[in-house]
């Protein structure tokens, strides 16, 4: 018996996703990760030494847990490509939304990245 | 038919699948998430511009305290493993197993809100309220609403809980989607906080 063609191979892509679920040692493993980069993350914040470099590896760790959460705990690496690209989708329109924001403000305001304490909390220009 | 093709359209009676054989609900869920990260990403960029706007308040250095944010963090981390651990149970049919790591989940989600009141009141004794700057407003926006996104991921938790307790939803692959699809809601929750405690917390004016 046949199944019919036009979902066969999302089927046996969906059925293959959930037989390649993690076990439970896996997940825990994960954790352990996650945990030991989340205590990297907290201790760079203190070292000086860090200095330039803070934000950057602030990132990266960041970067991890996400991809790490992402992948294993929410099961993206196992799943259908489908339900990967309708999730990027939104990150990369996420990043739009905020380079179009940045844009906007620094070309009507561009003080109002440089505006620190004391400001009255109103733009510049106004 | 071969044991694979029964299993396979095994699968596919049992879930309510689009005309390309996913799963309906997951792919509304996989959407929807997609579109939560819109509404994230245009909250953290307004935090992000408005971050040095303290006018008389307290700029962030001032009010932040890593460590305790640290611990919350890493509860709201650890809730994660815990929620995959419900999922795992309720997949190999130990349902009263996936019940204790739901209950875990909700605890730890219940401990990441219950600190994050209390940073909120510490914050509004040490002047920063809502309407005291925009660096204000744009914190107790962002951290606010995911926390309410954590709150309505605690219902679901518990209503899962309940339905399970009464008999509502089983074990087995399939029958283990509500807990995957609030499994998913969950970790959508944890990964924006990650976001937030790296932009709002550790990254330097």
């Amino acid at each position: 018996m046949s199944l019919p063609e036009v979902s066969t191979h999302q089927q046996i892509d969906e059925l293959r996703a959930e037989e390649h679920h993690p076990t439970p040692r896996q997940y825990v493993k994960v954790a352990i990760v996650l945990f030991v980069v989340t205590a990297f993350e907290v201790a760079i914040y203190y070292i000086e030494a860090v200095g330039g470099l803070l934000v950057p590896l602030l990132l990266l760790f960041a970067l991890i847990k996400f991809v790490l959460v992402v992948l294993w705990f929410m099961h993206l690496r196992f799943d259908s490509r489908l339900f990967r690209r309708l999730f990027v989708t939104g990150m990369a329109f996420a990043l739009i939304v905020f380079a179009i924001v940045l844009a906007t403000f620094f070309f009507r305001d561009p003080g109002a990245f440089t505006e620190s304490n004391g400001s009255n909390g109103s733009s510049s220009s106004e | 038919m071969s044991t694979h093709e029964v299993a396979v359209e095994g699968a596919v009676h049992e879930e309510h699948h689009t005309s390309m054989g996913l799963d309906n609900v997951k792919m509304a869920m996989w959407a929807f998430l997609g579109s939560e990260c819109l509404f994230f990403g245009s909250m953290i960029s307004t935090y992000l511009l408005y971050r040095g706007r303290t006018a008389s308040g307290p700029s962030p250095h001032e009010i932040y305290d890593i460590p305790y944010t640290s611990v919350s963090s890493f509860v709201l981390l650890m809730s994660s493993l815990t929620m995959v651990l419900a999922l795992a149970a309720f997949q190999r049919s130990d349902d009263r197993q996936g019940r204790i790591w739901l209950l875990a989940t909700a605890f730890l989600g219940v401990t990441f809100i219950g600190g994050q009141i209390y940073e909120f009141t510490t914050f509004y004794e040490e002047g920063l309220a809502l309407a005291t700057s925009p660096f204000g407003s744009s914190f107790f926006m962002l951290t606010g609403f995911h926390g309410a996104h954590v709150t309505v991921g605690i219902l679901m938790l518990l209503s899962l809980y309940g339905m399970s307790a009464f008999g509502r939803i089983e074990g087995g692959r399939s029958a283990a989607r509500p807990v995957e699809m609030v499994g998913l809601y969950w970790h959508f929750v944890d990964i924006v906080w990650i976001v937030i405690f790296m932009i709002v917390y550790l990254i330097p004016e």
